[in-house]
């Protein structure tokens, strides 16, 4: 997995609450077998009319915001379903961090699983942030995972939290497993205080 | 004496493998639940990493989203879905992970067939890549949907990183009158908490509305907590639940079954136990509901009207009613009842059990599809399927003008061939109404297995109470 240390870029306004995961990527482009890709299909419904064809008006079909780093939207983002391809997405159009007010808990969890840092902020500084995004590439937005800072184009810094253990998988490009894996021992111990009970029956092998 | 706890609290301090400082903890994982389209990049992983199942035994793999609800004895013909499928048998086999085959009697979507198998018992974690393994939280299992990362973590570790959830409480009291289903309920949750609701919460249902459900309903209700924001939802395992589990192939037997249910009988709630937040309903208040919009929680009652924007103060609020009214070709004030439909849908991991089956049978019973509607009927899985058949329900289907088709997710998340039209407005037992989920440009309502058949039948949304 990539680091996130500091990320300058471009942030994209989607003034939307409630962006579900089948916004983010319809159901019907997740017949893929790979983690990559998908960035074509980010926000398919939205970005492209029934002839495949871009809608000009969607901000991720514009300049500057079509090289977007940052996304920036409304409660409750990334409600729905499960599917990791939402990040994936994201990640493989360029996105590596979504700010907005609240987001749903299993997306939150998959976004920093890869590589992508959710920041959430209060609806009125989302709404300031908004206002900057709107301003397009003269006004690029930076955040700093190790100062936990955002800082607006008019250099203001805007604190953000983040909990330290994701922080310090994601500054490190960590993978889970592995910081799991040194637990092996607890693991293996509690399985074998457990091995046997009529409440976990084992499943027939194929 | 120890403070009371929840049910919630007593499988999570059950699981708890080791505490890390930061107060995450590496819970341990019973029941691991895999299918076709969130487990192949994980495979992928563990393959890249050198590293193997550790627990085949706990995990059970079949296909449901994207396989053809028509005839597939010769094979799945779209290439995409066959390779998801195949890749899902050769991970399998790989790894030795116990799987249903797509031509066993068994297949079906994996939150019908988990319950039904055994596989999902009281007081396990049980997860699996789909947020709806809500469902299994109906047996009172702490059961939640994960992404692939953590698919794959589970895989390689039997465990998950996980910071506890709050305690919700949702006690439904009273009687539900005629044509007010478990769905409904539900619905009415859902509309009254919103869809972050639940948001960081672990959903208890209760209350006498909850405790004379059966299984089936109990699973419709767990089933759609993910649509109120919730990790997950859970009832409290009783006599409904020991007598539905009895006997279930992969279940305890004999001794095993009377110790287990021994310990199953310790999990509820204690009396005094506190939660962070409680809502509660009265069922007898309840209509049956039907949504309006593009989200779960834009629900009426049946007797009710779409709501005006214009009385929305919330800028934000009315900008996404307005966006849901366009999205859905619906105006404001406009009776829910009476608005024509093209297509019904019945099956879903919401509601595609036998129960269901039979509450859509009884309504269509003797009656037939209004012209110029399609109906499909999926069974959640082989075995409803076969049930319906035995009971002569897949007769009534095909009498009233239904199509009977093989189980699978179908229609919900239009993910294989069934999907609507643009334009085309579907009444469907099924969880989500987001835009384009049943295919892009369509229009779904929500709603339950008897009011989508009152709606197959009258050709528009119509109050199955009403059905002459
Ligand atoms: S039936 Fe629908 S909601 Fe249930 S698992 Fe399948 S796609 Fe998901």
């Amino acid at each position: 997995m990539q680091p996130f240390t500091t990320l300058s870029a471009i942030a994209a306004p989607l003034p939307m609450a409630n962006v579900d995961t089948d916004k983010i990527i319809p159901a019907r482009f997740l017949k893929t077998i790979a983690r990559t890709g998908l960035g074509k299909h980010l926000f398919a419904a939205l970005r492209y009319d029934e002839a495949g064809a871009e809608r000009g008006d969607f901000v991720l079909n514009r300049e500057p915001w079509r090289h977007a780093g940052i996304l920036i939207a409304h409660e409750n983002f990334g409600c729905g379903s499960s599917r990791e391809h939402a990040p994936w997405a994201l990640l493989d159009f360029g996105i590596r961090c979504v700010i907005a007010p609240d987001f749903a808990d299993i997306f939150f969890n998959n976004c920093f699983k890869n590589g992508i840092l959710p920041i959430a902020l209060p609806r009125a500084v989302c709404d300031a942030l908004m206002e900057d995004a709107r301003l397009g590439a003269n006004a690029r937005l930076t955040v700093d995972l190790a100062r936990q800072v955002v800082v607006r184009p008019n250099g203001e810094e805007i604190g953000f939290a983040v909990d330290p253990f994701r922080k310090h998988l994601l500054l490190n490009g960590l993978d889970d497993i592995g910081q799991t894996l040194e637990h092996q021992a607890a693991i293996d111990a509690f399985e074998a205080a457990r091995s046997g009970a009529v409440t976990v029956p084992p499943l027939p092998q194929p | 004496m120890a403070a009371p706890r929840t049910l919630f609290d007593k499988i999570w301090d059950s699981h708890v493998v080791e505490r890390l400082p930061d107060g995450t903890a590496i819970l341990y994982i019973d029941r691991h639940l895999i299918h076709e389209v969130t487990s192949p990049q994980a495979f992928e992983g563990l393959r890249a990493a050198g590293r193997r199942v550790r627990r085949p035994e706990a995990t059970l793999a079949v296909a449901d989203h994207n396989v053809p609800t028509s005839d597939r004895r010769s094979g799945i013909a779209e290439a995409e879905s066959r390779i998801q499928v195949e890749t899902l048998e050769r991970n399998v086999a790989d790894f030795g992970v116990p799987y249903v085959p797509l031509l066993d009697p068994r297949q079906g979507i994996v939150h019908i067939i988990g319950p039904e198998l055994g596989a999902s018992l009281p007081g396990m974690t049980i997860v699996c890549g789909d947020s709806h393994t809500s469902t299994h939280g109906a047996l009172g299992a702490l059961a939640f949907g994960i992404g692939t990362s953590e698919v794959e973590h589970v895989l390689a570790t039997q465990t998950l990183l996980q910071k506890p959830a709050k305690n919700m409480l949702v006690r439904i009291d009273g009687r539900p009158g005629p044509g007010v289903t478990a769905k409904d309920m539900i619905l009415a949750v859902i509309g009254r908490i919103g869809t972050a609701g639940g948001t960081g919460h672990v959903i208890e249902y209760a209350g006498a509305a909850v405790r004379a459900l059966d299984m089936a309903g109990r699973m419709t209700m767990c089933n759609m907590s993910i649509e109120a924001g919730a990790r997950a939802g859970l009832v409290a395992p009783d006599e409904t639940t020991f007598a539905w589990i009895e006997g279930r192939p992969f279940a305890p037997k004999g001794e095993d079954f009377a110790r287990a249910r021994s310990y199953w009988q310790t999990l509820p709630s204690d009396p005094g136990a506190a939660y962070d937040r409680e809502v509660v309903l009265d069922a007898a208040a309840l209509a049956p509901m039907v949504s309006w919009g593009t989200s779960p929680e834009a629900v009426v009652p049946i007797t009710g009207s779409v709501p005006d924007p214009a009385l929305e103060p919330d800028p934000a609020r009315r900008a996404q009613m307005e966006r849901m009214l366009a999205y859905m070709a619906l105006t404001p004030g406009q009776k829910l009842a009476g608005t024509p439909v093209d297509v019904v849908f019945i099956g879903s991991c919401t509601n595609g059990r036998i129960e269901d089956l039979r509450a859509a049978a009884a309504v269509l019973d003797g009656r037939r599809i209004a012209p110029g509607v399609r109906g499909l009927v999926v069974p959640g899985s082989g075995l409803v399927k076969r049930a319906a058949e035995a009971e002569g329900l897949d007769e009534i289907f095909r009498a009233a003008g239904f199509e009977w088709r093989e189980a699978g997710c179908s229609m919900c998340l239009g993910m294989n061939e069934d999907k609507l039209r643009p334009g085309q407005r579907c009444a469907a037992t099924s969880n989500r109404n987001f835009e384009g989920r049943q295919g892009p440009g369509g229009r779904t309502h929500l709603l339950s297995p008897a009011m989508a058949a009152a709606a197959a039948v009258a050709g528009r949304l119509a109050d199955v109470r009403e059905l002459a």
